[in-house]
């Protein structure tokens, strides 16, 4: 029983190959870190808007947790399910190499999306990212020290201690703090991991500030961890004294800039990312791109873009500072 | 407890043979498998391929190989918690030294020995100090994932890409890693199932007291139980290295509820005595799947963790009832 319908399976999937060479609509995935993220709502919006203004299939799909591997299941599923595109935001910077390896050997097109696997980058074809992550680090310690009028102990509140953007950006805001003059009076006093839940991040911004009493600016460059600190901040009512500013959305960190919890804070277009992996996508698979470093290529409402080296490609040039002005104007 | 089975048993007239054969726990883990496999097959028409069935088990297979010893130690009326750490640290243990310049095939003996050791201390609580196994699991199995950590640090470290790839070995189309468990539980079935070491397993798990009166070498059996189950732990935790291409300290992690769970599905029961291979070998095909099915059919992942906590407990009730109506 089991062979004889494997071999109507086949002949399905025979029947199917022969569809797609008949103009089948481009199947791409975008592979979430895991369920239940809210900023992956906004990214997949994009997907789903592109798609639907080029006319391609999408979906998503993500695993229900972010351990290193539990995305590997997925990607596995994807390439059996014969998709053209696979987007994936990684939980690991090389436990998938080997699978993404095979997904590329059927001829997928493989695009990270928010978050790169620095290190193993052969075993992606490019990688969208909503900014330079280089230069992050040093946009969000300019922030703080702006708010703290450049004197004074500052902290990070990071998400888990292996997370790869989150480190690269505390690599970037050491490097500043340390070599540019502007902040030889900011001193950083301690780095905690609140692993991006809400109740370990509290916990931790607690700790901080029980243990430097004359903490005057936190910086957390993550979604999870800015909204905990502020609402740390907001029941102690030390907005006056502590700053807290990092990377969040403007939906969950409204409330806290309109009752002036939060003066600033930063963070980027994720809807943007998804429009433009689509565009990217299906210009390069119908050939319109060449995913060439230093090439160029139009996409409607971002402008002209640019593939830096390594074969990354950034949705806007620097971060988006929210502020009390223009809050309103972001509903992600 | 020590005395019902017995007499009870001497009493009750013997159950006819197509009852013996059919009505077993085994049994239920096969129909639900079939029952996954035409589940699957309605869900998506992605899913009835071999070939893709195949290669989804490879990336629980090491998981499956350590359930297939689990199942001994649980019958033998003992637990092991510790092994997805344990396959953690004789991974990163192995690629460490590998790193540091050991040659390849010493540096795999480092590892299942790593894993021997591991297995040794274990037995060495258990059994020596009397603790209960739970217990001391728990703690080696913090233990051994903090050590793993404290090798390999937050990074990961890559194997030499010789010894990348297990599950492309292909042994007459099928991957290797698949065949390695089929053979682990024949060898395992045989070893349980005919030989006198198999039954004095069950006899520990039954009543250890009594099976110590009755001149079964309780210790020695566990003893060797917890090495078995440290050296598969080493083997797995090098499988998955190989099949990653990397090791990090977080390798496996989670992975001894699915190991339990594997143990469980089959039939085996958690206070020992009662079990076989089989139906742990049959649980594994049942997991692998049931998890491929619907991921395959782009199932929403809460509604993937509703089917596995319900199979999860349909087997136990059934497990329950089927043990309790022969045991009468």
């Amino acid at each position: 029983m089991l062979r004889k319908s494997t071999l109507i399976g086949l002949t399905a999937g025979l029947a199917m190959l022969a569809g797609a060479a008949m103009a089948e609509p481009l199947k791409i995935v975008y592979i979430g870190k895991n369920t239940g993220n809210p900023y992956f709502d906004s990214i997949t919006g994009g997907f789903e808007d592109a798609c639907k203004s080029l006319g391609c299939e999408f979906e998503f799909v993500a695993p229900a947790t972010a351990e290193a591997t539990s995305q590997i299941p997925f990607i596995e599923a994807q390439i059996q399910r014969g998709v053209n595109v696979i987007g994936i935001a990684p939980n690991s910077p090389d436990a998938l190499n080997e699978v993404l390896a095979s997904a590329r050997e059927k001829g997928i097109l493989v695009l990270t999306v928010n978050g790169d696997i620095t290190g193993s980058e052969q075993y992606r074809d490019a990688t969208i990212l909503p900014v330079n992550f280089d230069i992050v680090g040093r946009d969000q310690v300019e922030l703080v020290g702006s708010l703290i009028g450049y004197e004074g102990e500052i902290a990070i509140l990071s998400a888990t201690t292996e997370a790869p953007d989150q480190n690269k950006w505390i690599v970037g805001m050491n490097e500043t703090l340390k070599s540019d003059p502007k902040y030889a009076k900011m001193k950083l006093v301690a780095t905690v991991y609140g692993d991006d839940q809400p109740e370990k991040s509290t916990t931790e911004m607690e700790a901080l500030l029980a243990n430097f009493p004359n903490l005057k600016g936190v910086i957390a460059p993550t979604t999870v961890g800015i909204a905990a600190a502020a609402q740390v901040v907001q029941s102690r009512g030390l907005a006056e004294t502590v700053k807290v500013t990092g990377l969040g959305l403007p939906s969950e960190m409204r409330d806290f800039i309109k009752d002036g919890t939060v003066t600033a804070f930063q963070l980027w277009s994720p809807y943007n990312e998804g429009w433009l992996a689509v565009h990217f996508a299906k210009g390069v698979l119908d050939g319109s791109i060449k995913n060439e470093v230093g090439g160029t290529f139009e996409v409607p409402n971002l402008g002209t873009i640019t593939i830096n080296p390594n074969n990354s490609i950034n949705t806007q040039a620097e971060l988006t500072t929210f502020d009390a002005k223009n809050i309103d104007e972001f509903n992600f | 407890m020590t005395e019902t089975s017995a007499t009870a048993r001497d009493a009750a007239p013997p159950r006819p043979l197509w009852q013996v054969l059919l009505i077993r726990p085994e049994m239920m883990t096969l129909i639900l498998l079939l029952v996954g496999i035409f589940a699957g097959s309605q869900l998506s028409e992605f899913f009835l391929d071999t070939d893709y069935i195949l290669k989804s088990f490879t990336l629980s297979a090491e998981f499956a190989m350590v359930a297939l010893v689990l199942t001994l130690v649980i019958i033998a009326g003992e637990i092991d918690l510790s092994p997805a750490a344990n396959m953690a640290l004789s991974a990163c243990l192995f690629a460490w030294v590998q790193a540091a310049g050991v040659p390849l095939p010493l540096a795999v003996l480092v590892g299942l020995g790593a894993g021997l050791a591991m297995g040794a201390l274990n037995g060495a609580l258990v059994i020596g100090l009397q603790i209960p196994s739970i217990i001391v699991t728990i703690g080696t199995l913090i233990l051994y994932r903090g050590l793993a950590q404290i090798i390999a640090g937050d990074k990961s470290i890559r194997v030499p890409e010789s010894f990348v790839g297990i599950n492309d070995v292909m042994v007459a189309g099928i991957p290797l890693p698949v065949i390695l468990f089929c053979l682990l539980a024949l060898v395992l079935g045989l070893l349980l199932g005919t030989t006198i070491f198999g039954r004095q397993i069950y006899l520990v798990g039954t009543n250890e007291v009594a099976a110590r009166h009755a001149g079964v070498r309780s210790a020695r059996i566990r003893m060797i139980l917890f090495l078995m189950m440290g050296l598969v732990s080493a083997v797995a935790g090098l499988m998955t290295a190989s099949r990653l291409g990397s090791v990090r300290y977080d390798l496996g992690l989670g992975g001894e509820l699915q190991m339990v769970l594997m143990a469980m599905l089959g039939g085996t029961y958690i206070f020992g005595g009662r079990g076989t291979i089989l139906g742990t070998f049959l649980a594994a095909w049942l997991l692998v799947i049931v998890t491929t099915g619907m991921i395959v059919a782009n199932v929403l992942p809460a509604w993937q963790l509703c089917v596995l906590g319900l199979l999860l407990i349909v087997s136990i009730i059934a497990t329950n009832l089927i043990y309790s109506r022969t045991q009468r």
